[in-house]
């Protein structure tokens, strides 16, 4: 496959992302319809923590390519430049993804739905000292403009930053030196901007109000930074799993083993990144012994007195996001393998995705583990979502930056 | 270690050091070493040598660490001297995983960079022969190794064909020494040039 081709994805590879939507779809339903009844707040309360988990954790994945674009770009990276069609076609999806999540999030937080979001709950934060205290941040105007400011930041930055690289494709951008260094500076501020969006929303308040406040007494000045590696980690995992799945169909001309190389150091370095704040996050409060701040873990790991039904998802969830990474790829040979690189990634991805379960789950349901089934239906949902919205956008536009300035340094590329 | 007699070439440019070493090592001469100032990818490839197994080591230091630094907090404090802190169980693993981590951190280091100076023989006041000081400023320096059946006039040729400069015939000492470089003319018995 030549540079300028464009990847059509096939009639079963669009197949099968309407079929796993059919299955996000009738997962829902179904669970709203087992969850429906007279006076079963609670369970209704089920289905849409359901709907949080799974469109925050796949939102903030495929945003987390845009910010693997950005970060790379604002380190002036060669390397990425072989597959960055791939990534942008992935940050796509963000407008898409982000316009449900922004949905089910408003629904929330101006529904009747007071058992997943305390605060929204006027009546009973005026009973509440510590909720009144906190109700200049958790309120529902300030929830919903920070929400919906998020979204268009994100997918406006996120537009510009694939339309700056789709404009090298005419040739006229980079077609002399003077050109190429405007370009590598504009493109540069771009980076800079989303990224400082990027920190003021993912890596510090947005995970506080859409997943911490579940949980709205407690809190933890690390959860964001938490979030963020959790879904940096899986993001990475998604980009690596596209670079293989193209490659093995013959396209990215550009991506050889040295690429792929360093998408697993990447994947390996923040899989420990990650286990490195879930512990800091835990020790302090282990140590401390708050009983405000134990609670979380207690209602997730259990204690000697209080079992949690939750232990189990939770160990799972530890051994998976950080042993099997840790293991598997720490031998170089295992980062240049697909077929390593495929099933960490799988791992990496579901495991971060029961992060997130164990993180919604037990702040509405503390004493039953729901189903989980479910869920995975309504997380396959939106797999499918991501797999039409990307195949759309790689069929659109060829599947290298060829006359990206960096190019050169991503054909060198050697690790 | 032995002295051994080698023929040995200057490059100056890469362009010209990868295709030489391909032709070098094609016409069945064995290249003992191409010495650089700086690491230069794939030429370690180009030479055909191994990967290292340093990593391996490393490993195995890092996991001693975590087991030494497990064992022995676990058995001081939950066995030998239990002492009561803020209520907390004698066996606190949470507490110990910062120690326990930066143990293996420190084995894995030390224990490598140890590691790698016995590889590479580097250790105080011992020395090793240089075929070219250059070859720790601007120029790359290829080591051909020359056998009983080595026609050094050919082999000479033959590297200045493959774009060489300064040709040289040098017996060196391929292993470490004691003693001065700007004194010891007789290394192990045997008379050698000083460098």
């Amino acid at each position: 496959m030549s540079t300028t081709e464009k990847f059509i994805p096939t009639q079963k590879y669009n197949r099968i992302a309407l079929a796993l939507m059919v299955v996000g779809v009738i997962a829902a339903i179904s669970l709203f319809v087992v969850t429906g009844g007279e006076g079963n707040h609670d369970n209704r309360a089920r289905f849409w923590a359901s709907l949080l988990q799974n469109s925050v954790y796949f939102l903030l994945v495929v945003n987390a390519a845009m910010f693997f674009m950005c970060a790379t770009t604002l380190a002036w990276g060669g390397f990425q430049i072989a597959f960055t069609r791939v990534t942008e076609a992935i940050a796509s999806c963000v407008p898409v993804v982000g316009f449900i999540t922004v949905v089910i999030l408003l629904a929330l937080c101006f529904g009747d739905h007071h058992t997943i979001y305390h605060w929204t709950d006027a009546e009973h934060v005026a009973h509440d000292p510590a909720l009144k205290h906190k109700s200049g941040f958790l309120s529902k105007g300030f929830f919903a403009t920070v929400t919906i400011l998020t979204y268009i930041l994100w997918s406006f930055l996120g537009w510009k930053m694939r339309q700056m690289s789709l404009q090298t494709d005419e040739g006229d951008v980079v077609s002399t030196l003077e050109k190429r260094k405007k370009f590598v500076w504009n493109n540069t501020v771009i980076a800079a901007l989303f990224i400082v969006v990027f920190a003021l929303t993912v890596a510090s308040s947005i995970p506080w109000l859409w997943v911490m406040s579940i949980d709205a007494h407690w809190y933890s000045t690390m959860f964001s930074w938490y979030n963020f590696a959790s879904t940096f980690v899986a993001g990475l995992s998604l980009i690596a799993l596209y670079v293989v799945f193209l490659k093995n169909n013959g396209a990215l001309p550009l991506v050889n083993k040295e690429h792929l190389h360093d998408l697993g150091k990447f994947i390996f370095a923040f899989s420990i990144f990650w286990t490195y704040l879930w512990f800091a996050q835990f020790m302090l409060i282990w140590y401390s012994n708050q009983p405000e701040e134990t609670i979380y873990f207690i209602n997730r790991i259990g204690n000697d007195y209080h079992f949690s039904p939750y232990a189990g998802v939770f160990w799972v969830m530890l051994t998976i996001n950080f042993v099997a990474p840790i293991l598997i790829f720490m031998s170089r040979d295992s980062k240049r393998n697909y077929t390593t690189v495929t099933v960490v990634s799988v791992i990496v991805l579901f495991g971060h995705w029961l992060d997130y379960f164990q993180m919604v789950f037990p702040g509405v349901s503390p004493d039953k583990m729901p189903m989980m089934l479910f869920d995975m239906g309504v997380g396959l949902g939106f797999v499918g979502i991501i797999m039409y919205v990307t195949g759309r956008t790689l069929s659109k536009y060829p599947i290298t930056a060829k006359n990206h300035p960096f190019v050169k340094e991503a054909v060198i590329h050697h690790t | 270690m032995a002295i051994k007699k080698f023929i040995t070439g200057n490059f100056y440019d890469e362009a010209v050091l990868f295709p030489a070493v391909k032709k070098v090592r094609r016409a069945g001469y064995k290249i003992q070493d191409v010495y650089t100032p700086f690491p230069i990818h794939g030429l370690d490839k180009e030479l055909g040598m191994k990967d290292t197994d340093l990593h391996i080591a490393g490993f195995i230091y890092g996991i001693t660490g975590t087991t030494v630094a497990i064992s022995f907090i676990g058995w001081m404090l939950a066995i030998d001297w239990q002492i009561n802190f803020g209520g907390k169980p004698f066996f606190s693993l949470p507490a110990w995983i910062p120690i326990m981590f930066e143990l293996t951190v420190l084995f894995s280091a030390v224990g490598m960079t140890l590691t790698f100076c016995w590889l590479c023989q580097l250790a105080p006041f011992v020395k090793k022969d240089h075929f070219n000081p250059r070859s720790t400023d601007d120029t790359f320096v290829m080591a051909v190794e020359c056998t009983d059946k080595t026609n050094e006039a050919e082999a000479i040729a033959f590297l200045e064909n493959a774009g060489a400069k300064d040709v040289q015939v040098q017996e060196r000492e391929t292993g470490w020494w004691f003693g001065r470089y700007d004194r010891e003319s007789v290394v192990f018995g045997k008379k050698v040039a000083a460098v």
